[in-house]
């Protein structure tokens, strides 16, 4: 056996976590090796020792016989290995030949050669089989075709170990498809694959071998899937059985709780309108680009309406301002966390308090301190939140713990709508078993829930009442009891086409 | 690059952040007092305190601008046309109160208008204080035609030139602008709003904090605390300047990023900029006393802003 890439006993220490401990296997040249793991499992921490972002505090990474590690991004493409992250690292005001072979132009007579430059992208194009031309604008390009970008600009390097961050998370099927069988062809090609991700039907469908850690630590390194369940997979991930993630329990409904009349707004076809209950739980399922997010972002006043209202519990909100929106008690929880969601350079507790401040510090003129501290350490046991200290940067969390922080800001206070969108993207089985605990929990209490989602088994498994979009309208409306994966995923394909 | 969020920083650079710029201070000081004739006199320590109180007032405000996210160039042209409209109106109505109000609602207007133009209509805070930073050095050139305004209202200059136990005003003014922004940035949702746009403007937003309104005051606050300043400056050289405090901006701006305050927005503590407004006073002070020529001095600023701008980054990796 033949291991083109070895982790040989890494350990990295940050201040009062250990976020990998002595964890060591190894990936086959021309194979896809799975790294799962839940949230603040180290799955970051090792790619970004990979990648040469963090020095570990012990161990080495082996690459063939010789061991080594990289002080750089640039020294770690040097020597092959690449790392395409989540979010990815292009310019997008630059073409698509300019940032395949950014940093490395060919040049003649120390001018830019613009012929070589886009002979080169294009045959880097092909490599990945793409058809766009590598003049187009990279801001031009589908979040798809970026990431295919990605990949030729890591294969135009010569990387011979790709390591792939949860590369699918905001693909759509037919996407996932084009990028699995470039995976294969890379595999087919003697490359070694690190592919991390949440997504057991991934594992099975595309990965050779797949390795688990939890909290730091190295469970289990299967050396090939054939043998191996998707429980056990997932029971060594959170270490317990998971029998019923999505906590679904009936709840007593009562009227008047969200209604959305005719809005209508940029995205939107066609003017949309809905209700929710107060205790009801309404899922929002649909492609990417059918319309979902902008939807909910002019409910919330993210975006303003350009017609329609809005009511929660019989009154009216003032379109295009979250804040109309939070002071009636209508909150929302944006898809793109790092962007929309956090402050990453304030703390945990200061992200918590954002909004809840405004309702607890009407009296005074003055914030109240201890009110504020004493709310953050609930939050924090409340919600699980897994941090050093109420004082530590959100920025420095885990996606996961950084979502439930997110959703304690809202909790702190009176919620009667929360609005979730993609709240599980990107977080592990065991953080999304908590979340659905919470939704529960909250639309027992008497909130009305809607949540957007592009997984089609989260969506069947919490919702009272699912919503399928399609091409910036509501296409199609399912309860619990009539929607199967089948129906919901015939809403919600385009016209004239087979699932 | 991957930008490179790394854990928690060790315990010294925590340190380092939260008081290292106290503990240069506190060098520079003892470093002076030692090497440099007349420095701890009380005559040159009452000069020092006064040379550093336009750049510690205006310094204030800026420190809000940058903690938001934004700054604002126009505040050295604000300062001189404070002055100017100030003296301009005591010397025609004879009455203090109707000057200083001028002087002080002039400038709420122009941060009002640079409030309104970033926030509201998204115009890039460089441009639009760049542009009002021209027009309000013009419109004071316009007022006073050119020259100096000679104030003759003899009570005003009690705002430049009294002193209460032993302290001068214009420092007492300064500590207070200390005292109230420092107030305002860490116990006030003010503050913490303005941090909170500053770190990510979006999640703020949709978060409920009002962007544009806090910006607006944020950028009125600026005008009116320069306004202040401006007059100060009047009262002590009995006369509005219209040329005076070109280039300040900047040293405030320095003042601000020397103590810590991240150009980039989401970071600003008052202890620090405290401790970069004292430094640079301190610094331009032991050079006067050492007789080093202004030409040399100008040098020595810029370094002085450079080395700053080098801790931010450094600020930012750790």
């Amino acid at each position: 056996m033949t291991c083109a890439l070895g982790f040989d006993a890494l350990t990295m220490e940050f201040p009062g976590v250990r976020a990998l401990d002595a964890v060591s296997f190894g990936v086959r040249s021309g194979s896809v090796h799975a790294l799962m793991g839940e949230n603040g499992a180290g799955k970051s921490t090792l790619l970004k020792i990979l990648s040469g972002a963090y020095r570990p505090t012990a161990g080495t990474l082996r690459l063939g016989a010789a061991s080594r590690l990289f002080a750089s991004t640039a020294e770690a493409l040097a020597a092959g290995v690449a790392v395409i992250y989540q979010e990815l690292h292009l310019v997008p005001d630059m073409t698509v030949a300019e940032n395949l072979l950014l940093g490395r132009y060919p040049r003649r007579l120390g001018f830019l050669d613009r012929a070589a430059l886009r002979r080169e992208a294009q045959r880097l194009l092909q490599l990945v089989g793409e058809t766009i031309s590598p003049d187009t604008r990279l801001g031009r390009l589908s979040l798809a075709q970026r990431q295919m970008v990605e990949i030729a600009k890591a294969l135009g390097r010569g990387a011979r170990m790709v390591a792939f961050d949860e590369p699918t998370s905001s693909l759509s099927a037919k996407e996932t498809r084009r990028l699995f069988e470039i995976i294969r062809d890379l595999r087919d090609r003697g490359t070694a694959i690190l592919y991390v991700t949440h997504r057991m039907d991934e594992v099975y469908e595309l990965c050779d071998a797949a390795t688990v850690l939890r909290d730091g630590r190295h469970v289990v390194t299967h050396e090939t899937l054939a043998q191996v369940t998707r429980d056990a997979l997932v029971s060594s991930m959170v270490g317990r059985e998971l029998t019923n993630i999505y906590h679904y329990r009936p709840r007593p409904q009562a009227p008047g709780g969200l209604e959305v009349r005719d809005i209508v707004g940029p995205g939107l076809r066609a003017p949309v309108s809905f209700q929710v209950a107060r205790g009801e739980v309404v899922g929002f399922f649909g492609l990417v680009g059918a319309g979902r997010t902008e939807l909910m972002r002019l409910i919330c006043g993210a975006t303003a309406p350009t017609a329609g209202d809005v009511r929660v519990r019989g009154a009216t909100i003032r379109g295009g301002s979250p804040r109309a929106a939070i002071q009636e008690g209508l909150v929302f929880c944006p898809e793109d966390r790092k962007k929309e969601g956090i402050i990453g350079i304030r703390s945990v507790a200061e992200n918590i308090n954002l909004s809840a401040r405004r309702t607890h510090l009407r009296a005074s003129l003055f914030l109240n301190l201890s009110w504020e501290r004493a709310n953050a350490a609930n939050q924090i046991a409340r919600l699980g939140v897994r941090t050093a200290s109420a004082e530590t940067l959100i920025g420095l969390l885990s996606g996961g713990n950084q979502q439930k922080a997110i959703l304690a800001r809202w909790l702190s206070e009176d919620v009667r709508v929360l609005v979730l969108d993609e709240p599980t993207r990107g977080i592990d089985i065991g953080a999304k078993s908590e979340i659905y605990a919470l939704i529960h929990d909250l639309a027992a209490a008497g909130a009305s829930v809607v949540i957007v989602s592009s997984e089609l088994p989260e969506v069947l498994g919490i919702a009272d009442r699912i919503l399928v979009m399609r091409e910036g309208g509501v296409a199609a409306e399912f309860s619990r009891a009539e929607a199967t994966p089948e129906t919901v995923m015939r809403a919600a394909l385009p016209a004239g086409t087979s699932p | 690059m991957p930008s490179t969020p790394s854990a928690l920083p060790p315990a010294w650079v925590r340190a380092w952040e939260s008081a290292g710029m106290l503990l240069v201070l506190a060098a520079l000081f003892l470093g002076c007092s030692l090497l440099v004739d007349n420095f701890l006199s009380v005559a040159n320590l009452r000069g020092l305190a006064l040379a550093v109180a336009t750049i510690g007032m205006v310094a204030c405000s800026m420190m809000f601008c940058l903690a938001a996210g934004d700054f604002d160039l126009s505040v050295g042209s604000t300062v001189a046309f404070a002055g100017v409209l100030g003296a301009t109106v005591m010397n025609a109505t004879g009455s203090v109160s109707a000057g200083v109000s001028a002087a002080l609602a002039s400038g709420a207007v122009i941060g009002l208008v640079n409030g309104v133009f970033v926030a509201r209509l998204g115009i890039n805070a460089l441009i639009t204080t760049l542009a009002s930073m021209q027009i309000v050095r013009g419109l004071g050139f316009i007022v006073s035609d050119g020259r100096a305004v000679g104030i003759r209202t003899d009570g005003f200059f009690a705002l430049g030139n009294t002193a209460w136990l032993g302290v001068p005003v214009p420092v007492w003014l300064t500590a207070a602008c200390f005292c109230v922004f420092g107030v305002l940035l860490n116990l006030t949702l003010f503050g913490r709003n303005a941090l909170a746009i500053g770190g990510n403007k979006e999640a703020a937003h949709l978060a409920g904090v009002p962007v544009v309104r806090i910006k607006v005051v944020i950028f009125t606050l600026q005008g009116v605390i320069a306004a202040l300043a401006g007059l100060v400056l009047a009262a002590r050289m009995t006369s509005g300047q219209p040329n005076t405090s070109q280039g300040l901006e900047l040293e405030v701006i320095s003042a601000c990023v020397l103590g810590g305050v991240s150009l980039s927005g989401g970071v600003a503590r008052i202890g620090a900029v405290i401790a970069g407004v004292l430094i640079m006073g301190l610094v331009q002070n032991a050079m006067n006393l050492l007789n080093i020529p202004p030409f040399y001095q100008y040098v020595a600023r810029g370094c002085i802003l450079l080395g700053a701008v080098m801790l931010d980054r450094l600020k930012r990796r750790v």
